[in-house]
């Protein structure tokens, strides 16, 4: 969808912290009952400029997940909109009985921002890596489960989960990515957007990968080769209907994220695939705690470059 | 043994008493609600062939006093954003809960005749989505002081009087998340919290000192910041004082020490640990009806005999 001819390796890069603060910092001038709710988190989420502006509505309470998760569901039940914002790794893995009970069961309008996801924090090891959220997350129930892949989905993303009521998680990276879709971008919960057409074989995927994958689609298009590049920003619930069609009309999936093999984007594509259309999936991921690196490394290092990726799409068609 | 049926739910519908009425009318008001609520859950507990007949006759009377006069929270007013909120964080005393709710007017009283069963709304812990007047889907331990922290910073951002009450078992206190919710409380002043510990010094299989002793509790809550009152669990008069005085001490969150006997007043139940889950046989069950009645003529004299005539009009604000 980007209009430039020149490749998607080659466009500037963005943070998507920054577009997050400053949809936070429009949705909450535009609505009162907008509030952030952190763990001490206040920098690494770059929320600082919002604590500023609205002081009272920056609601911290140290480093103490399961009540920041509990205190969110609670301020929902008194009719405000928080906005949990917290490193990934610590909201899904410390709070996950708060997100499951607090949020989820009891049908809390909280919406759950993950920072810093998958292996963001590549050096820190992997305690601070959080590949495993989206897996937990999928197992519960009454959870939209949103991937951004640019900072214009990641906006878009968090007006849509202002404007509409119930449980969301919405992953925030830190990783520098291209401006994939145009500014007038709306998300859709549940609808996936071929971002790239093509008939021989296709990408599915989301977050900081989807680039590569449109990448991996160029590589695969001067050998002659046409890729359907399809974006899946939102994991749970699926866009089966464009799962299977893939599934009928090209060669095979490829499906890449910033997450566990297990239980992730890949394993909700094969879960469906498996039902509805039998059909080869090579699902890209991590398997196994990381070794040490930045998260690029990581990212190559387990078959998710833009070559990797190109990689498992022709042994898909061969 | 005979199955749970509608002729076991037939207690009257007792409903909360005006804020116009006298202290002593208020007492002996909400004496008749425990009693009435004692009655119709030794039934569904018996009945059903489950519940967790302890640790609801432990809370019965801070239940009673709290619907029966203190919460601006009746069936009309149910959905009212300003209702106080009472979160029952000890979600496993769900028969005693969904009694008082069906004594309040919140639940048809023959509807407790399907606790427990095969589709019923009415499990083993409260659910929020089904049953009206339930504000949090608890059951997991722990989890009721943060969410209950979380509205009362929602009250305090809106300037709003409504007041937030939770009710947590003590040997729940063992879980961390209270203690980090209780510093958040503190730390927000939040003075129209009110966290009521039932004390009853049993968990389920042995004494909270010989498992993870709680004590000296009183000190434990004061170093958190807590205004910290101690009183008779079962004493109307003194539960109905001190949950009316809100704030008990300004900027000062109240933890109320409920002393309590689990089975109270049952003379083979009170106090034994063997009770926590236990169902009284039909032997049982006559026994702990036939106490009930004679308990009632003697607590209606000790309250009469203990009723402050200089106080008759005071102790409640609505």
């Amino acid at each position: 969808m980007t209009t430039t001819t020149s490749s998607i390796v080659d466009q500037p890069r963005f943070d998507c912290r920054n577009a997050y603060v400053e949809t936070l910092a429009d949705l909450a001038a535009a609505d009162h009952r907008i509030v952030g709710v952190v763990n001490d988190s206040v920098g690494s989420s770059k929320l600082d400029a919002f604590k500023k502006s609205f002081p009272d509505r920056l609601i911290n309470v140290g480093i103490a997940e399961q009540d920041m998760v509990g205190v969110a569901a609670g301020l929902a039940n008194g009719g405000r909109i928080p906005f949990v914002s917290a490193a990934s790794c610590f909201l899904t893995a410390r709070a996950l009985e708060q997100i499951k009970a607090d949020v989820a069961y009891s049908n809390r309008n909280v919406k759950l921002c993950g920072m810093s996801p998958g292996v963001a924090y590549g050096e820190l090891g992997p305690t601070h890596q959080s590949i495993e959220d989206i897996a937990w997350l999928r197992a519960i129930d009454n959870m939209i489960i949103v991937v951004p892949a640019d900072p214009v989905e990641t906006a878009a993303a968090m007006r849509w989960a202002a404007a509409s009521e119930g449980p969301a998680f919405i992953r925030v990276s830190r990783m520098s990515v291209p401006q994939i879709y145009p500014d007038d971008y709306e998300f859709v919960p549940g609808r996936s957007i071929t971002v790239r057409d093509g008939d021989d074989v296709t990408i599915i995927s989301n977050g900081t990968i989807l680039w590569r994958a449109l990448a991996a689609a160029e590589q695969l298009a001067a050998e002659g080769i046409s890729t359907r590049v399809i974006s899946m920003p939102t994991v749970k619930p699926l866009d089966t209907e464009a799962v299977v069609k893939a599934a009928r009309e090209t060669a095979g999936i490829v499906t890449a994220e910033e997450s566990t093999k297990a239980g992730g984007l890949g394993g909700a594509v094969a879960e469906t695939v498996v039902a509805e259309h039998p059909t080869r999936v090579t699902i890209l991921g991590f398997d196994a705690f990381q070794t040490t690196g930045s998260a690029g490394f990581l990212i190559d290092r387990a078959g998710m470059s833009p070559e990797g990726i190109a990689d498992a799409a022709r042994a898909l068609i061969k | 043994m005979t199955a749970l049926a509608p002729e076991h739910a037939t207690m009257p519908v007792v409903g909360r008493i005006s804020p116009h009425a006298s202290r002593q009318d208020q007492i002996e008001h909400i004496a008749e609600a425990a009693r009435q609520i004692r009655l119709q859950d030794l039934k569904l507990v018996h009945y059903a062939g489950a519940g967790h007949i302890g640790g609801d006759f432990s809370a019965i009377d801070v239940l009673a006093t709290l619907y029966g006069a203190v919460l601006n929270v009746t069936p009309d007013n149910v959905d009212d954003p300003e209702r106080d909120r009472f979160i029952l964080s000890k979600g496993h005393i769900a028969g005693a809960f969904y009694t008082t709710l069906a004594a309040f007017g919140f639940l048809p009283v023959a509807e407790l005749a399907t606790f427990l069963k095969p589709l019923s709304r009415l499990n083993g812990h409260p659910n929020r989505n089904k049953v009206s007047g339930v504000e949090a889907n608890t059951g997991p331990l722990g989890h009721g002081l943060p969410i209950a922290v979380g509205h009362a910073i929602s009250a305090k951002l809106d300037v709003s009087p409504r007041r937030t009450y939770v009710l947590t078992g003590d040997g729940e206190l063992q879980e961390g998340s209270n203690w980090e919710a209780m510093m958040a409380a503190s730390q927000y002043e939040l003075d129209r919290l009110t966290v009521i510990v039932d004390r009853n010094r049993l968990q389920q299989g042995a004494t909270v000192r010989e498992t993870n002793d709680l004590d000296p509790l009183d000190k434990k809550a004061a170093a958190f910041g807590f205004a910290v009152v101690e009183v008779n669990g079962h004493d109307h008069g003194e539960l109905l004082d001190v949950l009316s005085a809100v704030p008990f001490r300004p900027g000062k969150p109240t933890f109320v020490i409920a002393h309590t006997h689990k089975g109270h007043p049952i003379s083979y139940m009170s106090n034994n640990v063997a009770w926590h889950h236990k169902v009284p046989s039909e032997d049982q069950l006559h026994l702990a009806l036939e106490e009930l009645d004679r308990l009632q003529v003697q607590q209606k004299q000790d309250e009469v005999a203990k009723a402050d005539p200089m106080n008759s009009n005071g102790g409640h604000s609505a």
